[in-house]
């Protein structure tokens, strides 16, 4: 049909138009192939080059032992094997792991109450919606570099408001015991992350017909049956996809734990981005990097096949 | 709009609106006060009974001074916009095109193009940056601005591209169509009546690339070396810290001068980035 219309109307204006008037590009581009082409062909080229040859030139690394000005030789999957059983590498997966699932679950809770709570009219709340977004908006290297001198040992401002407030009576080694590193760590990134969770879900919930509430109000719905049964089902499609999103990035997360621990005390807050960089760059072992980083690569394949199901069963619907 | 007692507007609303607004802006109230403190007080342990956090009464500038004088912050400023604004065309220029191509015109793998496009959007740059700096070598890139213009749209174009395929769907067809008939060639439709109608959404997608090239770290880290070169996040972290030594006064005003421009572009398209990011979602 659409193209039957297309030559329809290709023949239509040929007549109307002089064809002496319009230059033989603007002849070529008439096609709606070749104009595609055309206008796919930036992007195409840029994405290929940067994603897709380093995608494949990162697999071809994985299986040869390159190191840094040494070229390397075909080793098939040792490198797999070595990572494979690599203490380090076990302590990075647990580490991603948990880093990713306890940060999403405090980001879903809290940027959900805050939207929730963001929901209504009251005086200021452009104003108060524009500033809670900060987090997002700044860059998270230098954020989080406020947050390093928050958590020093000697200087911590968090020390002494806790210690204030009675809450503690010694001091807490934020970055330098394991456990409250990785507990560190865990806050920056809820704290970074909440205003996204928070925006994006009063976006959804903004789409949520009020009359519906009302509806089940006249009903007799309490505050928490009403949201369990109305706003919780409206919400989930756009809440999956923002936790989707949320957990890919957390899990290839680098920049905030570069910053702020380094990876340490004792790889306590390694994580496979920060392994890799380390191994890759920092010691030159490129292939072993290589390999390690490619191990993301499963958890982003899931990742995006539960999206496409997901997106094919809402666009048939 | 919000009902109830008195009491149950405070302990609902107000209390934990606070609490959320005071904690989520706190790091930076810290960055102001840290940045104008002297060194004198700067350096008190928290355990010291004059130890005063929230104010100071001797503000100074002199870690501003520092920053702007004895380092290269501000050459890192410049090298941080240039690549973001040339990034940020590259990008949109790259997005409008294809997103367009995609939304309104039929052609083969059209279908298959869009999925691998949306992957690329899901890849982050931890997976490639490896390989990556490999190829930057080889190409005779590294250290050069170049390295980060060219880079950078590989995770900018997806998201330019995705949130303007939803876009020009949202624009009716028959405005192009009426062009058409008049005897507008294609790409005359294309160029002066959907793209200016697209304004909105192309300002959304620049300000949100823009931000998210500001804040890109571990290319520039990888692909960068020498001090000159930097950008302001890789800068700071690796010529303010010295060894174990961290210069706190300095780092905090560069992590505030830094955030100026993005906070400044971001101040004045509130709208905009709001939608951008929930554009970025809806896929």
């Amino acid at each position: 049909m659409a193209t039957v219309g297309s030559v329809a109307s290709v023949a239509f204006k040929q007549q109307y138009i002089p064809a002496a008037k319009r230059g033989p590009i603007t002849r070529l581009l008439e096609d709606e192939r070749r104009l595609a082409f055309c206008l796919m062909l930036p992007t195409v080229v840029l994405l290929g080059l940067f994603i897709a040859y380093p995608f494949f030139n990162g697999i071809l690394l994985a299986v040869t032992d390159t190191r840094v000005g040494v070229p390397g030789h075909f080793v098939g999957m040792d490198n797999f094997v070595k990572i494979w059983n690599d203490d380090i590498f076990h302590v990075a997966v647990w580490n991603t792991c948990l880093y990713t699932f306890v940060t999403t679950v405090f980001k879903l809770a809290l940027g959900l109450s805050l939207a929730l709570l963001l929901n209504r009219h009251f005086r200021g709340k452009a104003f108060i919606r524009a500033f809670i977004l900060l987090p997002f908006i700044i860059p998270t290297v230098l954020s989080t570099f406020a947050w390093k001198w928050m958590f020093d040992p000697t200087f911590s401002v968090l020390n002494w408001m806790l210690f204030h407030a009675g809450i503690i009576h010694t001091r807490i080694n934020w970055l330098g015991d394991p456990v409250m590193a990785m507990v560190s760590v865990i806050i920056v990134n809820v704290w970074r992350g909440v205003p996204f969770y928070a925006i994006s879900l009063l976006a959804g919930l903004q789409t949520i017909s009020p009359e519906l509430h009302e509806a089940a109000a006249i009903d007799g719905a309490r505050a928490w049956a009403r949201f369990r049964h109305v706003t919780w089902p409206l919400l989930l499609p756009v809440t999956l996809v923002i936790v989707l999103f949320s957990v890919i990035q957390t899990f290839a997360d680098f920049q905030l734990v570069y910053v702020l621990t380094g990876g340490g005390p004792a790889n306590a807050t390694q994580l496979f981005a920060t392994y890799a960089y380390q191994l890759g760059i920092g010691t030159g072992l490129l292939s072993q990097g290589a390999a390690i980083s490619l191990a993301i690569f499963p958890i982003l394949l899931l990742v995006v096949i539960v999206q496409l199901v997901y997106i094919r069963r809402t666009e048939t619907l | 709009m919000i009902e109830g007692a008195p009491w149950r507007r405070w302990v609902f609303f107000y209390v934990p609106v606070t609490a959320f607004v005071v904690s989520l802006l706190f790091p930076f109230y810290w960055m102001v006060i840290t940045t104008i403190r002297p060194d004198s007080e700067l350096y008190r342990p928290w355990s010291a009974p004059n130890y005063a956090p929230f104010w100071t009464t001797h503000p100074t500038l002199e870690h501003v001074h520092d920053l702007l004088s004895e380092t290269l912050f501000s050459t890192w400023m410049w090298n941080t916009m240039l690549i973001s604004l040339a990034a940020t065309a590259i990008s949109l220029f790259c997005g409008l095109l294809a997103g367009y191509a995609l939304s309104r015109l039929k052609f083969p793998f059209a279908g298959s193009i869009g999925t691998a496009i949306f992957i690329t959007y899901l890849v982050p740059q931890t997976l490639l940056f490896i390989p990556l700096a490999d190829i930057i070598r080889n190409f005779r890139l590294g250290d050069s601005p170049w390295a980060l213009i060219l880079t950078y749209p590989t995770f900018l174009i997806p998201f330019c591209t995705w949130l303007l395929m939803g876009y020009f769907k949202s624009i009716p067809k028959e405005l192009e169509e009426c062009a058409r008939i008049d005897g507008a060639p294609r790409w005359k439709a294309m160029v002066y009546i959907i793209f200016p109608v697209a304004i909105p959404g192309i300002l959304s997608a620049g300000i949100f690339a823009f931000t998210l090239s500001w804040n890109e770290f571990i290319y520039a880290l990888v692909f960068l070396s020498s001090p000159e070169q930097k950008t302001v996040p890789v800068g700071v972290t690796s010529e303010l810290v010295r060894g174990d030594v961290f210069f706190w006064g300095e780092l905090m005003a560069g992590a505030l001068l830094g955030s100026i421009p993005v906070a400044f572009v971001y101040s004045f398209f509130v709208e905009y980035y709001v939608s951008g990011i929930t554009g970025s979602v809806k896929g």
